[in-house]
């Protein structure tokens, strides 16, 4: 029987994967970004079952970005943490959302995601992408970190693949940059298996 | 002996850096970040981090794109 406001319990996750909406509906994951990857990879977190997701960007949204993010038309002009916010309570009001309409700096790392179990590295550039890397792992280095690096251009499907080592996991081609410009289809399949490998470690046993 | 990435072999010597196994590997991107035995290695300890023969070295290759 559905109990609203029980976490786990929502009837949008009945055809969840067994086992893992429990553990999911108790976790915490940080997003650094909320742009291509970030927003896709929020909604699909969301989709199964995350409790409790910080979001953190400083953008506002614009039209060039509705070629790869999820914002709409309406969305145009405000700020991309707010738009994010109200999609994903459009899908399951019970998540719990924490908002950071700020730049993230190597120095409030630490600080921002504090209780985030989990963080999916989402910027755009990729020595932003290389300091957040060393903060997460300086300040948390028992916690994963999903991070994306090359998933610019189109097709090379088959070059997509995860590289993990520790706490460290990257999804993308490792390659690709975005001088190529940047296609809806393979930023949002980076930002699914970013959401994928979280999934599968929020869900693994844990010793 | 050093196993980079699963994959690539590099020869192994005394006091060999993670600087030292970026040479070998030829590896010349600016954006790098470096795990031994899966421990993340910061940039400011390139040229001193020794790694030791028979190490698992990770080198993440970080692309623009988001």
């Amino acid at each position: 029987m559905y109990i609203p406001g029980m976490k786990g319990n929502n009837p949008i996750f009945e055809r969840n994967v067994p086992g893992t909406t429990e553990k999911l509906a108790k976790a915490t994951v940080g997003i650094a970004g909320c742009g291509g990857l970030g927003s896709n990879a929020a909604v699909a977190l969301l989709r199964a079952g995350i409790g409790r997701l910080i979001l953190v960007d400083h953008d506002t949204v614009e039209a060039s970005n509705l070629n790869r993010q999820h914002y709409f038309q309406a969305d145009i002009g405000k700020k991309k943490v707010e738009a994010l916010a109200a999609h994903l309570k459009a899908i399951n009001p019970e998540v719990e959302l924490v908002l950071h309409d700020l730049e993230l700096t190597p120095e409030n790392v630490p600080e921002i995601y504090a209780d985030a179990e989990l963080l999916i590295e989402a910027f755009d550039r990729a020595d932003r992408k290389r300091w957040l890397i060393e903060s997460w792992c300086v300040a948390f280095p028992d916690r994963p970190i999903v991070a994306a690096s090359g998933v610019s251009g189109c097709g090379n499907t088959d070059g997509m693949h995860v590289h993990s080592s520790g706490n460290i996991h990257v999804c993308g081609d490792e390659e690709s940059d975005m001088t190529m410009g940047l296609c809806a289809a393979r930023v949002m399949m980076a930002a699914c298996m970013q959401a994928n490998v979280a999934i599968e470690l929020l869900t693994g046993d844990k010793e | 002996m050093i196993l980079v990435n699963n994959r690539d072999k590099v020869e192994w010597r005394e006091g060999m850096t993670v600087q030292d196994v970026l040479d070998a590997m030829g590896y010349d991107y600016a954006l790098i970040t470096v795990t031994i035995e899966g421990t993340f290695v910061p940039e400011h300890d390139y040229e001193t981090c020794t790694v030791p023969d028979g190490s698992k070295v990770g080198l993440f290759h970080l692309a623009h794109g988001g």
